[in-house]
């Protein structure tokens, strides 16, 4: 579904991503893990559209996507969440959700003065959705608080709300789990599946969780220093002398 | 009796004025209360409204361009479209920039088109400005023709007012907002921030040319220093501000407001002695940095305060599952 090839991305003298190349199945959980400062979040960004790639190629669909902005992807079907979380201070939980689906006509300025019957309705199932998503994630009870006064876990799940406002195909995770308690951990957890099994998503999740990964992924991809260091199954990944040495250590994590 | 009239008089000059500076607060507060842009070249914009009405109504003159002397309807739209244009072309430069560098670029853009103004004096007559601009009304007998002229301005502002807080209301303004408040999420919610950005900088500059027009009009002469940024820009924003950033109510009484204070300076400082009455022009400034302090510490948000608007929410089906408050 995607493929990545030869990517890389150079920060002034710094460079975050070298000559990275992985694939990511259709259908597929794929797990991204690797120690802090090792790429993945600068990984994201450049599929996503937020980071222009220095060089080297993002397929998707078998189409080079690498360079085109942000919301020309999320057309393509490609949607991300932050790994901190970027809300909408000042607007309710709701209508952080609300903003999300695409081509709403209310979103046309002269539709709002000239077909407000056509605008309404499609409101009425923007907001349907957006309460599902909230009654999903268990902050139904703060969508009409603003944004900003939620705590960093509740945050983080608005984050993830996002991702199931629109029809994605490809949703990149940046730690779903990190700040999350562990009861509505086993939630998303059961959600990511859920999603892939009734919607067809394909996932790709950055995590420092290995339970999570565990549990969740398969594949893993391993980076380290801006590159693969290996990739398979996690049972494969945890027996790798190099990914034991770069990053898991003697099973601790952060 | 006199005396009562010409305070009469003065009211409805008072309104008139609040009434065009209120249509320059609006289209600020598209720019900047929905959606974040710091447009510091309103008086280019409003110049821009200013020539462009006066000229296609004006009658033949060896000083200027003219002698269309078109319909103010024409006149109307014309200015608003020719604005409407310069602000997409200018958007299109600028408006990929970072916040802080649209505000220099916008001063630049005023500062350009004032010399344009002042200096192509085939089509402007310079420094000394259009003259006998017709006025809507003023076959009217006195006071009827200021009144009708009042009237006219507060009905266009009760109708902006009326299309800005619907498109506030709307997924357009939840857009909007989103855009002000986290740029990188908006992206990534697949909105195209390019455009809607677009869409409210053209949308405020058309604004700020009607109000242009207005004041060509209701003047009967226009000159660069009627643009002047100090009393255009930098007024407008003080009323934005005072009256209550992203609140439609809150820029209209905010202009209102600060043109009484702006134009009773005038009368006070009038009354100096002569030493000091070469200073009025600092000193009305000084006035009204002085109320912009004085509101913002009484109103740190405004008069009036942004109101977002809360969606309906469903009736919830299943009351009492959803209790599971999180923390970090
Ligand atoms: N915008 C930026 N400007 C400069 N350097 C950056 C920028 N973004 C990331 N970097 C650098 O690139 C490297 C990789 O960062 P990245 O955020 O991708 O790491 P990560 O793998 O997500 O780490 P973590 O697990 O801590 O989130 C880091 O050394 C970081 O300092
Ligand atoms: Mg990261």
């Amino acid at each position: 579904m995607l493929t990545i090839e030869n990517l890389n991305k150079s920060f002034g003298g710094l460079q975050a991503v070298r000559n990275c190349s992985f694939n990511i199945e259709e259908g597929t959980i794929t797990g991204l893990i690797g120690p802090n400062g090792a790429g993945k979040t600068t990984t994201f960004s450049m599929i996503a559209g937020e980071l222009v790639p220095t060089s080297g190629r993002i397929v998707f669909e078998d189409n080079d996507i690498a360079g085109l902005p942000t919301h020309e992807m999320f057309h393509r079907g490609i949607v991300r969440t932050f790994q901190i979380p970027h809300e909408f201070a000042k607007m309710t939980v709701l209508e952080n959700l609300m903003v999300v689906p695409p081509e709403q006509p209310g979103e046309r300025l002269f539709a709002n003065w000239v077909s407000r019957g056509q605008v309404k309705r499609r409101e009425h199932e923007v907001r349907d959705r957006a309460e599902d998503a909230l009654d999903f994630l268990s902050i139904a009870h703060l969508g009409d608080e603003p944004a900003g006064n939620l705590s960093g876990g509740q945050k983080k799940l608005l984050e993830l709300g996002r991702t199931m406002m629109t029809d994605a195909k490809l949703v990149l995770l940046d730690e779903p789990g990190a700040g999350v308690n562990p009861t509505l951990l086993l939630k998303i957890r059961e959600m990511i599946s859920r999603l892939r099994e009734e919607r067809d998503y394909t996932f790709c999740v950055i995590e420092h969780d290995m339970d999570l990964i565990a549990s969740l992924c398969d594949p893993v991809i391993v980076l380290a220093e801006g590159t693969v260091l290996t990739q398979g199954t996690m049972a494969e990944v945890r027996s790798n002398p190099d990914v034991l040495d770069a990053y898991l250590g003697g099973g601790e994590e952060e | 009796m006199d005396q009562f009239y010409g305070i009469f008089l003065y009211i409805i000059s008072l309104l008139t004025m609040g009434g065009i500076y209120a249509i320059l607060a609006l289209g600020l507060n598209i720019q900047w209360g929905f959606t974040g842009l710091f447009n510091a070249g309103i008086a280019g914009f409003f110049a821009i409204g200013a020539y462009v009405s006066a000229i296609l109504t004006t009658a033949p003159s060896l000083r200027h361009l003219g002698g269309y002397e078109l319909p103010y309807v024409v006149s109307f739209a014309a200015a608003m479209v020719v604005s409407g244009i310069i602000a997409w072309a200018v958007g299109k430069v600028c408006l990929k920039l970072r916040a802080d560098y649209l505000a220099i670029a916008t001063i630049g853009i005023a500062e350009i088109f004032r010399l344009i103004l002042k200096n192509e004096t085939w089509a402007t007559n310079g420094p000394r400005g259009v003259s006998m601009i017709p006025k809507p009304f003023e076959t009217l007998p006195e006071p009827w023709n200021h009144l009708c002229f009042l009237g006219l301005i507060l009905a266009v502002i009760v109708v902006i007012y009326l299309l800005l807080e619907t498109a506030r209301n709307s997924p357009w303004g939840r857009v909007m907002t989103a855009i002000r408040e986290n740029e990188k999420s908006a992206m990534a919610a697949g909105k195209d921030i390019e455009k809607f950005r677009m869409e409210a900088f053209v949308a405020g500059c058309m604004l700020m040319a009607l109000a242009g027009a207005f004041i060509a009009h209701y003047l009967k002469f226009i000159g660069p220093n009627a643009t002047d940024p100090l009393t255009s820009t930098f007024l407008v924003w003080v009323m934005l501000v005072v009256g209550g950033s992203a609140n439609n109510r809150g820029a209209i009484l905010g202009a209102f407001l600060m043109w009484t204070i702006w134009s009773a300076s005038e009368i006070l400082t009038s009354r100096l002695p002569d030493e000091l009455a070469i200073r009025t022009a600092y000193i009305r400034i000084f006035l009204i940095g002085l109320a912009l302090q004085i509101f913002l510490q009484r109103f740190p948000k405004g008069i009036f305060p942004e109101v977002r608007p809360k969606p309906e929410r469903r009736q919830s089906v299943s009351d009492g599952v959803t209790d599971n408050a999180t923390s970090r």
